[in-house]
């Protein structure tokens, strides 16, 4: 009876559409996590009041009141592109958790071209940017928008050749076949990931994710002192948190895992006798422990002058992936692995 | 549901409704329980509390259109990498010898624009 419900379609499409729903109350928690963890990284308390215990529900009361608030564009303002910013950025932060896999038949849909399909998704999120700089009519926002996109020139590409690594270690694009690749190797029980063979992949994916997501020390296109923050200087209320607080975390969340599932083995079991733990928890942890990678740099790490960050991408990113690449052909045609 | 190729992206569809939906959603409950005072300094553009002067819609000087043009060659570059990256090991050492050259004079390229000063910010 259960098996037959599960079995209609209809009802794993609505299952497949329940993943949204966890999206707003987990960029809340993330929002929440990394306040915590910023504040006793410098030695400070952080949220203490709202709710109670270590004040967990101050992002809640954020997004309360971010819904509370008016709604306000500018008389300047193309006001069609505009409203349309937070749709734009939300999409493309949510588009890439269709392809992550939680279990070998979890996931909402396996693609053929899974690897390329994210980072096209994730890219998309620039698009609103530009939109966003555009139509707001501000000087401030166009340059942030413009910042946002060289950003994105740049740092796209050690993403994709990072991947393309990944890609060959597997020989597959599909991120489920990129998880069971990682299960080939097992030593003394221990499943061994793609990390051992690709940690300069796994350098240069975390910084250039930290990058596409303008994160600190990536984060001269928001800059809050001088362009006060950037292409969003126009927007309020719910639509400024969509477009520049939801988005930034759904793609976090989402590109976290995306690397969890490249390079640490996604929900594959760190050894053989855990197996009884279900997948989604192995692949929340790994996602978890590159979720505190990114806060941490976040918060110790000077930020990059505009010149200075084109020039480490395009004279030390770019020319390292492509002798990662190199590497990665020359380790598989070896025959001992 | 249908199945296959199209299957799976009608999937994607629905999901990216659900997504629109979603934020929609928000902002329509936004839209009703929000205020809406409108005001003429309220609607001005913010420019850190100055008048602004001239249409922020100018035009600007995009100083990295250089970076631009090399991000297009190194993008499609990327494109042609994948599907060799997925079957080069059946094809073996000389699909990666092929793909080497391949590389190594796309590598000329970015060191020819190193050479030439391009990858300095003006």
């Amino acid at each position: 009876m259960i098996a037959e419900i599960l079995g209609n379609g209809y009802v794993q499409l609505g299952m497949k559409l329940g993943v949204l729903m966890i999206l707003l109350p987990a960029t809340l928690a993330l929002g929440w996590v990394e306040l915590k963890i910023g504040a006793h990284m410098q030695a400070r308390m952080g949220p203490m009041y709202p709710g109670g215990f270590h004040g967990w529900a101050q992002t809640l009361a954020d997004g309360i009141k971010f819904v509370l608030k008016e709604n306000i564009i500018p008389k300047n303002a193309d006001k069609s592109v505009f409203s349309m910013v937070p749709y734009v950025t939300m999409l493309g932060a949510a588009l890439i958790y269709v392809v992550i896999p939680a279990g070998e038949n979890l996931v909402i849909e396996n693609l053929e071209v899974g690897v390329f399909y994210v980072l096209a998704a994730s890219s998309i999120g620039v698009i609103g940017v530009l939109m966003a700089g555009w139509a707001s009519a501000n000087k401030y926002s166009m340059m942030g928008a413009l910042r946002a996109a060289a950003q994105l020139i740049a740092y796209e590409l050690p993403l994709v050749l990072a991947a393309a690594a990944v890609a060959m270690m597997a020989g597959s694009l599909s991120l489920v076949d990129i998880v069971e690749g990682q299960k080939q190797i097992v030593l003394a029980g221990f499943y061994i990931p793609f990390l051992p063979f690709q940690i300069i992949g796994f350098v240069i994916f975390l910084i250039a994710a930290t990058a596409e997501m303008t994160r600190p020390p990536f984060d001269m296109p928001v800059a809050e002192a001088e362009l006060i923050t950037g292409a969003f200087t126009e927007y309020t209320g719910i639509r400024f948190a969509f477009s520049l607080f939801a988005a930034e975390y759904i793609t976090m969340i989402g590109l976290s895992a995306f690397g969890a599932t490249m390079f640490l083995g996604g929900y594959a079991p760190l050894h053989t006798a855990l197996e009884f733990i279900p997948g989604i928890v192995w692949l929340l942890a790994k996602t978890g422990t590159i979720l505190f990678l990114l806060i941490w740099i976040r918060w110790t790490f000077p930020r990059l002058r505009e010149d200075q960050l084109q020039k480490f991408a395009w004279k030390v990113l770019i020319p390292l992936s492509l002798v990662n690449i190199f590497i990665t052909g020359a380790l598989k045609l070896t025959p001992w692995i | 549901m249908p199945d296959g190729y199209f299957g799976s992206y009608l999937t994607l569809a629905i999901y990216s409704l659900a997504m629109i939906g979603l934020v929609g959603g928000t902002l329509g409950l936004n839209r009703l329980v929000s205020p809406k005072v409108p005001g003429k300094e309220k609607m001005t553009t913010y420019e850190s509390g100055v008048d602004p002067i001239g249409s922020g819609q100018s035009q600007t000087t995009i100083r990295y259109y250089m970076f631009a043009l090399l991000f297009v060659i190194f993008d499609v570059e990327a494109v042609f990498l994948f599907p060799w990256a997925v079957v080069f090991e059946e094809i073996g050492v000389f699909a990666f010898v092929e793909m080497m050259i391949f590389v190594a004079i796309l590598a000329l390229g970015l060191l020819y624009a190193w050479r030439k000063k391009v990858l300095d910010w003006i």
